[in-house]
């Protein structure tokens, strides 16, 4: 549960989002990511530890440097929890609309 | 892939965003909301009661084939305003889940298209995300398709 609620913490934050979106695209070092952003590099490097924390990016060395990489299997894990809820209201509104587009008012 | 409907539940918060758009003139979307007949048909619910003013209530029952009531829920509209907003609580009846206070703002995007937003707000984010995760979605979906077997039934004869 812990765990859990610190992951959508982890997504809640814009630059962290941005930064899970860099490593969707491909892997890349801790100065790569940084240099995509305003923000102070020590700042992105916390960024990325609490995303590697929450086990969203994993790091993994290569040579002399490290390279976060997407873990694709946490991010399904999150989609998933609110799928369910999303497609709930997505099946009521498709409904809505096209009962509506055959609406006649009653006179 | 475009999803027609987007849920959003910022971690460490306690409300659910939805926001959709339809292809319906904004007055048609509300009337869906309006009327207890079409809201009964999309929503999957009976409409015991609904108040639609400031300081009406509202009740949804929601039975299987055997007539068993699977699901109800009630609530208090604070404020009914025709194509712009509701403002009302929503409490599940018999389960440990406390009231939420939703708001739905309707939004005329053009003459033939609008835009709903919800705000869902919980009394803790414990609440909000034990919600997302099972009984509410689960629980009203299964209500749901046993009404749909029903229909489809009833069209059948």
């Amino acid at each position: 549960m812990n765990l859990r609620r610190d992951v959508f913490q982890a997504i809640a934050d814009p630059t962290r989002r941005a930064i899970l979106l860099l490593v969707a695209a491909q892997s890349m070092t801790a100065g790569a990511i940084a240099a995509n952003f305003n923000t102070a590099r020590p700042t992105v490097s916390k960024h990325l530890h609490i995303l590697t924390e929450c086990e969203l990016v994993k790091p993994e060395q290569n040579g002399r440097e490290i390279y976060y990489h997407l873990n694709p299997t946490r991010m399904k894990e999150i989609a998933e929890f609110i799928e369910p809820f999303r497609k709930m209201w997505d099946d009521r509104f498709n409904k809505l609309e096209s009962i509506m587009k055959n609406y006649k008012p009653k006179k | 892939m475009e999803m027609k409907t987007k849920v959003e539940a910022d971690g460490g918060k306690q409300e659910i965003r939805i926001t959709r758009e339809f292809d319906l003139p904004v007055e048609l979307l509300f009337k869906a909301y309006e009327e207890p007949e079409i809201l009964e048909k999309w929503m999957g619910t009976k409409v015991l009661k609904l108040e639609n003013k400031d300081h009406g209530a509202y009740r949804f029952e929601t039975s299987d084939a055997g007539g068993n009531v699977v699901f109800s829920a009630n609530g208090v509209i604070h404020e009914f305003k025709p194509n712009q907003r509701i403002i009302r609580t929503f409490e599940m009846e018999n389960t440990p889940f406390p009231v939420q206070l939703e708001f739905l703002e309707f939004e005329k995007l053009s003459e033939n298209t609008s835009r709903l937003y919800i705000l869902m707000i919980f009394k803790s984010g414990a609440y909000r995300d034990q919600l997302l995760k099972m009984p509410f979605a689960s629980g009203i979906n299964m209500a749901h398709n046993r009404l749909q077997e029903i229909a489809g039934k009833l069209k059948n004869n």
